[in-house]
């Protein structure tokens, strides 16, 4: 078969591979929060269900095209993600579409998603997606604050932009990892990522109990299935890009799923130790402690 | 100094439609002037279709799948919303049995009118009832809903909730506890997957009888018939 046509197959068979373990392994983390409040929780097998009965569901409300749109940029965020993402290091067939440039290009999808939602969700109409969004957006603005200033800490470490030679920089033992060459910066990643994560203490977002589930409050259906299934490319996704780039990458699958469920769990564990931020609370926090490590990350390397 | 007669009536004419909801003209940051009428642009004016039911082992499976995923809309009436909280507890944990809650009608499945209904949230009932997707489900919590229960006489409840809404699953008692919710849901998962649970196309089927029923005692009726 022509190579372009077994390279897209491959990276579809990584995507369906990603979707399912981003499932289970949100089944999984809410099993722990059950545990840790004393509950047995939800089944592993639920988000299954969830997603087939979502996606049954036969939708009659129409809030314009924008409406529609809105879940499908999102689920570009997460896909664009992981197709530019090299999942396994030195594999052919799951290095997906990645290139020299692709750190700017991922940090640039990261917001994508985030921007077509809140412009679906903005359609909506309903008061409580606008609160969501704007609280959303100015939350998200702060997190890329830290998390850009680790990474153009890494591209001055490493003198590349792409995260393909990242991780080759990084073979070699637990050692050579970022974690341990340039600690501050991967200090500021993972301190944004708890944000990214939007685990509380950084949920406001979303808070059910508060504004009732923020931005997608009118989606439902179909439109709830597209956002639910992105949601577990993007966990994964996201958890996958800070393994390559602060712990190594992964040259097999156990070793990355053994990574993303310990980086994705940090940020559980920090969610059910901590309550809710309000949203000035977080947006100061964000700007305050991470911002002036990875300012520091920088400083050292110049 | 003769006084002027002008015919002003005294008791306007009441309209029943919210401040908010009047017509109005609005002008536009452009300058050009825009007519709106909420209650046509805010609502959906369409009545309700009823949703397919397949058949063979797609919809066995597909009734499967909403039998174990139970989305129970975070709403309260009465006093039986008490018994609710103590669901996500652990002592009961009903997210065993796949039942979550949602806090919004669009995402939910399951309505549980927990008690009495004042005639004032019977309208909030409603709405909240029509916005979600089918198919969905109602769960009548407490003699209330059966038969007004201790507030049989009180000038301000219904008392039979199924001539309102369409009731799947009635849990009786004054009040049902928390192991009769669950019950209650363990009834609701078995009529799901017998294909029994079809009240959701009986209220669109009936639904002239349900809106008389309902007009006849909610009097400051100011929204569409159907408002999803």
């Amino acid at each position: 078969m022509d190579y372009s046509i077994t390279k897209f197959l491959w990276t579809l068979l990584g995507l369906f591979i990603v979707l399912n373990w981003g499932m289970l392994m949100s089944s999984t983390m809410r099993r722990i929060g059950a545990r840790v409040s004393g509950r047995f929780g939800i089944p592993w097998y639920q988000p299954w269900i969830d997603l087939t009965k979502l996606y049954s569901l036969k939708s009659q409300v129409s809030h314009g095209a924008m409406f529609f749109l809105g879940p499908v940029f999102r689920l570009m965020g997460g896909v664009g993600i992981f197709l530019f993402l090299p999942i396994i290091y030195g594999s052919d067939h799951w290095s997906n579409y990645s290139f020299s440039g692709d750190l700017i290009l991922i940090l640039y999808f990261q917001f994508f998603g985030m921007l077509g939602m809140a412009l679906g969700a903005g359609e909506g109409g309903h008061p409580h997606s606008a609160i969501g969004i704007s609280r959303g957006l100015s939350q998200f603005t702060t997190i890329e604050v830290p998390m850009t200033l680790a990474v153009i800490s890494l591209a001055i470490q490493y003198q590349t932009l792409s995260i393909s030679d990242i991780v080759a920089a990084q073979q070699g033992g637990f050692t050579t990892w970022t974690l341990w060459t340039n600690p501050l910066a991967t200090a500021a990643g993972m301190l944004s990522l708890l944000g990214a994560f939007g685990h509380s203490p950084f949920n406001l977002v979303k808070a059910p109990n508060e504004i009732p589930i923020g931005p997608p409050t009118e989606y439902h259906g179909v439109f709830l299935g597209v956002l639910r299934t992105n949601g577990a490319i993007l966990h994964v996704a996201e958890a996958a890009l800070f393994m390559n780039l602060f712990f190594g990458g992964a040259t097999n699958w156990v070793e990355l799923i053994v990574k993303t469920f310990l980086i994705y769990f940090w940020s559980v564990f920090v969610g059910t130790v901590f309550p809710r931020f309000r949203i000035e609370q977080s947006v100061r926090w964000f700007l305050k402690v991470p911002t002036i490590i990875g300012i520091i990350a920088i400083i050292i390397f110049l | 100094m003769e006084k002027e007669n002008k015919n002003i009536p005294l008791v306007k004419t009441k309209t029943f439609i919210n401040p908010e909801n009047e017509k109005r003209s609005v002008t536009a940051p452009d300058g050009s002037i825009i007519e709106i009428d909420p209650i046509k642009d805010y609502f959906c004016q369409d009545r309700p279709k009823e949703y397919k039911v397949r058949s063979g082992a797609v919809e066995k499976f597909l009734n499967w799948a909403r039998a174990e995923s139970l989305w129970v809309l975070g709403f309260g009436t009465g006093c039986g919303s008490i018994e609710i909280p103590p669901l996500v507890t652990p002592r009961f944990d009903m997210y065993r049995y796949g039942v979550q809650m949602r806090p919004t009608p669009r995402q939910s499945n399951v309505f549980i009118i927990s008690g009495y209904l004042s005639v004032k949230t019977l309208k909030r009932a409603i709405r909240s009832y029509e916005q979600m997707p089918s198919p969905k489900y109602i769960i009548a919590l407490g003699s209330c809903t059966i038969n007004g229960g201790m507030y049989w006489d009180s000038y301000n409840t219904i008392n039979r909730l199924d001539h309102y809404m369409p009731v799947d699953v009635y849990i009786a008692g004054c009040m049902p506890r928390p192991e009769a919710l669950l019950a209650g849901f363990a009834k609701l998962k078995e009529l799901i997957k017998a294909g029994k649970a079809e009240k959701a196309n009986e209220y669109v089927r009936n639904l002239d009888w349900y809106k008389a029923n309902q007009k006849k005692i909610i009097k400051d009726w100011n929204m569409p018939d159907y408002n999803w």
